[in-house]
């Protein structure tokens, strides 16, 4: 069975969410070899509207298309056309008249890529909305736990930095907690957003204690401007009291895995020791995140039917 | 087994199969003289079982041992817009294929689709010298023109039915109907 | 002389403490007799059997976005919405462009609402010129203009010092000051309630303090320096607990809630639909409860809808980018009818006096009466009628409302303006 959109770790299930895995495992396998393509996809047009500035999605999804052999194409598209008046509407109408299989939208304002599915006979893929979700980005970090762990279930997972505006957070809660691990989140108290243990997280605002014995450290990237929102008070106290060292470090399992969905802010919320050591996976991440994107590629583009005809 | 299936007929038992795949081993040797420039590839899921025991029996004949790989076809099929599969394995191929008499071994040949995506997964490794194909069942009903060179057993067959394996401590193949005419 | 007789009616009128089966006799556009048995053979008969006879309905709070955005809303259009909804007087809102800051805008209004001529549109002035909360405006003025209250709804007073100098100046001519309650430094680019559907999908929530610590400092300076001070669209438990609070001080102030806020909560907002999107934000199940028990102790005096119409053009955008607001005035009887009257937390006649008597003394206004010798503004109504809310039904320009496709009870019937059938059963006169 292949499902139509991807908007959000939170509307997927389990099942939808192993199958994935499982088939990234495969394209891990193509996407190492010398020829790293695939056909699956021959004849798909899938395009990439990025509505705000990202050159690592974009190109990870890029290349995700381009080795199953769909036609990628990049809408380059200046947020200034949008300020002239182009709506988002119009954008609908000239997607439909291109004839697109798959739009994969990074966009700025929550809630985007969900209007842009009940608006389109197109399959829509979520590269990052607002502060919503994003998708790919928490399966690639399973992926890569994962790989590394062998498992999912059981493990504690602590998510460090700011909370409230990461939509890498939220994919990663939703997933993560599906797949049973024990997710903490932890972070200054104004950057954890309200009501968030409804989620089925710990919340944490002391990193010691939050980070304490965990299997997995995933880095958010603190946005520097949010200082100038009296979030808290300068970098130098964030790095001071958030910022992953060696030192706290050692305060989780010693076969901890470190994540970071970059790009680092390097000296500020993780030490550069901590970002190139050993129970660094930064750079995996990277390589598993065009395999992850290839299979969620794969599910979406195929399939009219949930017949299956093995022989 | 698919339970909406009904077996009509066993084709083969262990012993047939295992004559079957011990006369492919031969006419594989015969018609390379030899084994030295050989491979064998069998196609997931099960065909990589038969490659094994081909292998096994080519050892047996000539005494060496000849590289056997195993590819998966999932992403190369051509069914893909009527129905994405949602399980998919590895390739393994751990030689190099060019220039090599390479030996693609299924179950069944059937529409022959899956030997057509195997021959282009191969390619996509390499420039083989040749690649022949050898199939423990030809139940007829190709839709490519794709034979295969060595044959364990043909079963005239209709449409609706199916070729069901068991392959494991007591190896057996039936022919088996699809219920309810689907 | 021209005569009207409404026959056995159920008559509603909290003003007279009237909940009684009665004949109501209307000459020259005023009430005449309100008794049993009214027989006159010359008048015109109309059989209200089975059906509640009202004070026509007064909506203290409503955008009719002329002049300056006529493309959602205008007087014309927004009259026919206010009849269908059983209106015969609303008070308009003025952040319009121009804004309603000036003598000129006040007469504007009224000179459109007589070319109209459907229903009573009285216009409320700015309490600051330009809105932008720096000077008052000429209130005295708009006062004489016709102007029955003063507001920069939209908009909250942010300097205190303003909004002292606001209620003592308003002392002189009796108006109230209607305040918008948003300390936008804790709202600023908020889109909805702040909690746990904000941290779910991922919206800037506005906090419930960014309203109620308005209302505190009103209600703190009303009660120093007197004036009558309205809070408009009240959306939290909170602010309810602080008007409780004022009230028992016998503190000057009264307070709206407009029909959303007590029927939907921010859970709706799940799928993004921009038609849940206002200002106050919808809150959570526990403020909706603290609504509907505010305005069973008469803590909250009025049902205003904040009629708020926008063209598809301002909705179906991208959630940050689209309007704050629906517009409410064909809803509102029902939804009152539905989710209070029917569910028991008001009598029927405690939630007319809520949209007729209350409002009309807060604006001193001689309507939302039927006492004899008032204007004949009267509303019927099936209040066991089950509706259909579709698109057709409103009289709006605009109609982006929420409740599209909802079944609810009470239907208006007729609605009668100065002794005038201006609606008869879905047909506009």
């Amino acid at each position: 069975m292949a499902f139509k959109h991807l908007i959000g770790l939170q509307d997927i299930s389990k099942e939808d969410i192993e199958t994935i895995l499982d088939l990234a495992k495969s394209f891990k396998d193509v996407i190492l070899r010398p020829i790293k393509k695939v056909p699956s996809l021959k004849g798909k047009t899938v395009v990439n509207m990025f509505f705000e500035p990202s050159t690592r999605t974009r190109t990870s999804f890029e290349l995700a298309a381009k080795r199953l052999s769909a036609d990628a194409v990049n809408l380059a598209i200046a947020t200034s056309s949008v300020v002239k008046g182009e709506t988002l509407l119009d954008t609908v109408k000239t997607i439909e008249a291109m004839q697109i299989d798959i739009v994969i939208i990074r966009h700025s304002v929550s809630g985007v890529p969900l209007y842009l599915s009940k608006r389109i006979k197109s399959s829509v893929i979520n590269a990052g909305d607002g502060l919503h979700e994003h998708p790919t980005q928490g399966l690639l970090d399973i992926f890569t736990i994962h790989e590394k762990k062998g498992k999912i279930a059981g493990l504690k997972v602590a998510i460090v930095g700011d909370i409230m505006h990461s939509r890498v957070a939220r994919s990663n809660i939703w997933g993560l907690t599906k797949l049973g691990a024990k997710v903490r989140v932890v972070g200054p108290s104004t950057l954890i957003p309200r009501d968030i243990e409804k989620l089925g997280v710990e919340v944490f605002t002391d990193v010691e204690k939050g980070i304490k014995d965990v299997d997995v450290i995933n880095i958010l990237r603190i946005q520097l401007e949010r200082q100038k929102k009296n979030l808290f008070p300068t970098i130098r106290e964030y790095a001071m009291l958030f910022g992953i060292n060696t030192e706290k470090l050692k305060l989780a399992k010693p076969d901890c895995l470190v994540l970071h969905p970059g790009p680092m802010n390097r000296g500020i919320e993780i030490s550069p020791n901590v970002a190139d050591g050993s129970q660094s996976v930064i750079e995996e991440q990277v390589t598993n995140g065009v395999a992850v994107r290839m299979a969620v590629l794969y599910l979406i583009g195929g399939g009219k039917k949930d017949e299956d005809t093995s022989d | 087994m698919d339970k909406d299936l009904k077996i009509k007929s066993e084709i083969m038992d262990k012993d047939a199969i295992s004559r079957a795949l011990m006369r492919i081993a031969h006419e594989i040797v015969e018609k390379n003289k030899g084994a030295k420039n050989i491979a064998i590839v069998g196609i997931k899921k099960r065909g990589d079982i038969l490659a094994e025991r081909i292998a096994e029996n080519i050892k047996k004949i000539e005494g060496v041992s000849v590289p056997v790989g195993a590819i998966d076809i999932t992403f190369y099929r051509d069914d893909y817009s009527i129905s994405a599969k949602r399980e998919a394995t590895t390739t393994e191929l751990n030689f190099n294929i060019d220039d090599r008499d390479i030996i693609l071994v299924d179950d069944v040949l059937f529409t022959g689709r899956s030997a057509r995506a195997a021959m282009e997964v191969l390619i996509e490794y390499g420039r083989p010298k040749t690649i022949q194909l050898a199939v423990l069942v030809d139940r007829g009903h190709r839709e490519l023109p794709i034979q295969a060179n060595y044959v364990g057993k043909n079963v005239p067959t209709n449409k609706n039915e199916e070729i069901v394996f068991e392959l494991g401590e007591e190896d057996k193949v039936y022919l088996a109907e699809k219920k309810g005419g689907k | 002389m021209k005569t009207l007789l409404i026959k056995n009616g159920l008559v509603i009128d909290p003003a007279n403490n009237i909940e009684e089966k009665l004949d109501v006799l209307i000459t020259d556009g005023k009430i005449e007799k309100v008794t049993k048995n009214i027989s006159d053979k010359e008048t015109k008969i109309i059989d209200a059997e089975g059906l509640v006879v009202m004070p026509g309905f007064i909506d203290m709070h409503v955008h009719f976005r002329e002049p300056g955005f006529e493309y959602k809303e205008t007087i014309e259009s927004g009259s026919r919405a206010a009849v269908k909804g059983g209106y015969t007087t609303v008070c308009c809102m003025p952040n319009t462009l121009p804004p309603i800051d000036n003598q000129a805008m006040v007469e504007f209004i009224n000179l459109k609402s007589k070319q109209v001529g459907l229903i009573d549109v009285l216009p409320i002035g700015t309490i600051t010129k330009e809105r932008k909360g720096e000077e008052l405006a000429p209130i005295g003025e708009l006062f004489k203009a016709g102007a029955v209250a003063i507001s920069d709804d939209g908009s909250c007073v942010a300097n205190s010092e303003i909004i002292r100098r606001a209620l003592e100046y308003c002392k002189m001519f009796g108006i109230p000051v209607i305040e918008h309650c948003e300390d936008t430094n804790l709202s600023t680019d908020g889109l909805m309630n702040e909690g746990y559907y904000s941290t779910l999908l991922g919206l800037k929530g506005i906090p419930k303090a960014a309203e109620e610590v308005i209302v505190a400092r009103d209600i703190i300076i009303a009660g120093e320096v007197g004036g009558k001070l309205h809070i408009a669209h009240v959306s939290t438990e909170g602010s309810v607990e602080l008007l409780t609070w004022a009230k028992k001080k016998g503190i000057n102030v009264t307070a709206e809630v407009t029909p959303h806020h007590f029927t939907l909560d921010e859970s709706m907002l799940i799928n993004y639909n921009t038609n849940y999107k206002m200002n106050p934000p919808l809150r959570t199940k526990k403020d909706i409860k603290a609504l509907k028990d505010a305005l069973k102790n008469d803590v909250i005096d009025v049902i205003a809808t904040d009629h708020a119409p926008h063209a598809e053009l301002d909705k179906d955008v991208e959630f940050s980018a689209a309007a704050f607001g629906i517009i409410g005035l064909e809803t509102a009887f029902p939804l009152i009818i539905t989710e209070l009257v029917s569910t028991g937390i008001l009598s029927l006649s405690s939630a007319i006096s809520k949209i007729t008597i209350n409002p009309a003394k807060i604006l001193n206004l001689k309507k939302g009466t039927l006492a004899i010798g008032a204007d004949a503004d009267i509303t019927i109504a099936d209040i066991n009628k089950e509706i259909e809310i579709t698109e057709d039904f409103f009289g709006s320009r605009s109609s982006n409302s929420p409740f599209i496709g909802k079944k609810m009870k009470g239907s208006i019937e007729m609605v009668i303006k100065n002794g005038k059938i201006i609606y008869d059963k879905g047909v506009l006169k």
